[in-house]
């Protein structure tokens, strides 16, 4: 049987997911030259707020209703999350030498972890997901998950609605001119801390979608689900052209297509069969990113830095 | 009547290096006033400071009657101050409308922004030409058109010009130069920062010498430019 269409289809699903965390680090690194790398777990507690909201809906309940609140929910728990790492942990250190944002934003990452494995109940190890009511849906030899289909809609209509709210509000313009010259941005009455705030919350919305969606795709959300998403994720921006929200989402796009492609098809090389199979998919995503640094280190939508000055 | 601006004591600092000594001046309303001299004088720290950009570590900055010490810079745009950087700063990956669109962030009369933009293009009809092309794509000269028309865009009560003929040929100086006389010539209150001592002189009504912090000489444009020894620094002549 030929298995080429369902791993592309696994890799468009899982790249969206990856482009819908991306676009975080991408708005972020765009507007105050940050990685904020506590991002992976505002994606994690993005998930946990939205079972928090299901298991604190009446049980039975339709998960029609319970969709839309547990998207609020988690969005509510990660852009709070994320607007107060950017007041309390990073704004004290703008103007720090990089490297101390940095490491306080490895220090977030830990203490996220470690805050949802202690006091979440029962999350030491994972906890269960609901699931969405309906599919799998069989599209010729393609078997679509009701996760994937969560993916494939939620993803591209919220990359639409930045790409609008970026390109035609006056707030994305503003966004614009921080990302592209911050000093002068504020000659023109531009309040730049609250873009950055602003910058953050969208990074912790997507993020949010993102993390639910993890929670349908996987059925279960845990307290370590955001290292491993969250590198990749990072990996897709990078890939895609850092500080671009188109190249956020197509790295993730590619990212995800290459993993899912080197996860079923390397261990057909003769000679790397012991290379196959789920476990080695960082080692590809991350082989990736050191091509990318190496032979195209503005990604594939970025501009040379150069062009910036 | 009490002047627009009014600078006293002015003291700016980068960490222990104090880059403005205790500077004082003023401009009246309608007036040009030009504060020359040669590289790391703090001509242009003192207008990043008048803006807002940078914190002063003593004296008082008086804008229309109000102190501007404190004031985000974000807040003293809406204030009637407009601040045209050295290097010109367009946003590069914007187009032209945009980055004039941008001057009048503030401003909420779409139809009186229509208007000025259009005014823009009159003042710079190759502006108009290109309304829709990547900023960063202009040369130097059609930068610094742009980033003078974006700085008119606030209707500034005071128009700051830092070294708006830097990097240009002669001939694009010579328009600039010419425009920063129409501009006056209409009224505009202007502070110009210039390098390029005899263009800023001829043009301004008042004039300041600075010298690594501090104004050494002041005097009416006129004045400096037959001044001894303004004529034998800046000018050029033995």
């Amino acid at each position: 049987m030929n298995t080429l269409p369902q791993q592309l289809a696994n890799g468009l699903f899982l790249g969206s997911m990856y482009g819908l965390i991306a676009i975080g680090y991408t708005m972020v690194y765009g507007i105050v030259q940050l990685i904020n790398f506590a991002h992976g777990e505002i994606f994690m507690t993005g998930g946990f707020g939205a079972l928090t909201v299901y298991l604190a809906l009446p049980d039975g309940i339709s998960m029609w209703i319970a969709l839309p609140a547990m998207l609020v929910g988690g969005a509510l728990v990660a852009v709070l999350i994320a607007v107060g790492a950017e007041r309390f942990a990073y704004r004290p250190l703008r103007g720090a030498p990089r490297l101390a944002p940095l490491i306080t934003a490895i220090g977030l990452s830990l203490a996220l972890q470690q805050l949802v494995f202690n006091l979440y109940p029962n999350a030491k190890t994972s906890r269960v997901f609901p699931q969405l009511p309906f599919g799998p849906y069989h599209l010729g030899s393609i078997t679509v998950q009701s996760g994937d289909v969560f993916l494939i809609i939620a993803a591209p209509l919220c990359m639409a609605v930045l790409a609008f709210f970026v390109r035609l509000s006056r707030t994305g313009r503003a966004m614009q001119a921080t990302a592209q010259d911050p000093d002068t941005a504020r000659l023109m009455g531009i309040d730049t801390n609250r873009i950055i705030v602003i910058a953050f919350a969208i990074g912790g919305l997507f993020a949010a979608v993102a993390g639910t969606a993890y929670g349908f795709k996987y059925g279960n959300v845990e307290y370590t689900m955001g290292f491993l998403a969250g590198l990749k994720a990072f990996t897709a921006a990078v890939l895609g052209g850092i500080g671009n929200i188109y190249g956020a989402m197509l790295g993730g796009l590619v990212l995800g297509l290459a993993e899912a492609m080197a996860t079923a098809y390397i261990a057909d090389i003769p000679g790397m069969q012991q290379l196959g199979g789920q476990g080695w998919a960082p080692v590809w995503a991350f082989v990736l990113l050191i091509l990318v640094l190496l032979i195209r280190p503005q990604g594939l939508l970025g501009e040379r830095v150069a062009d910036r000055a | 009547m009490t002047a627009l601006l009014q600078v006293e004591d002015l003291r700016v600092a980068y960490g222990k290096i104090e880059a403005v000594k205790g500077i004082s001046f003023s401009v009246e309303a309608g007036q040009v006033v030009t504060l020359i001299g040669t590289n790391g004088a703090g001509k242009t720290t003192t207008l990043r400071t008048l803006s807002g950009l940078l914190k002063p570590v003593g004296g008082q900055i008086l804008f229309d009657g109000k102190p501007l010490t404190g004031v985000p810079a974000h807040k003293i745009v809406a204030l009637g101050l407009a601040h045209s950087p050295e290097g010109r700063h367009i946003f590069p990956r914007l187009s032209i409308a945009e980055n004039l669109q941008l001057g009048a962030f503030l401003r909420k009369d779409k139809e009186g922004i229509e208007q000025d933009i259009q005014r823009a293009y009159d003042l710079f009809p190759i502006l108009g030409e290109r309304r829709k092309q990547a900023a960063g794509t202009l040369s130097g000269g059609e930068q610094q058109m742009l980033a003078m028309g974006r700085a008119l865009m606030s209707r500034p009560k005071l128009l700051m010009l830092d070294e708006p003929s830097m990097g240009l040929s002669p001939i694009m100086m010579q328009k600039i130069m010419a425009t920063i006389a129409e501009l006056k010539s209409q009224g505009t209150t202007i502070l110009l920062v210039e390098q390029n001592a005899q263009a800023a002189l001829s043009l301004a009504d008042q004039g300041h010498v600075m010298e690594v912090g501090s104004i050494v000489l002041s005097g009416s444009g006129q004045e400096l430019l037959h001044d001894e020894s303004v004529r034998k620094a800046y000018l050029g002549e033995d």
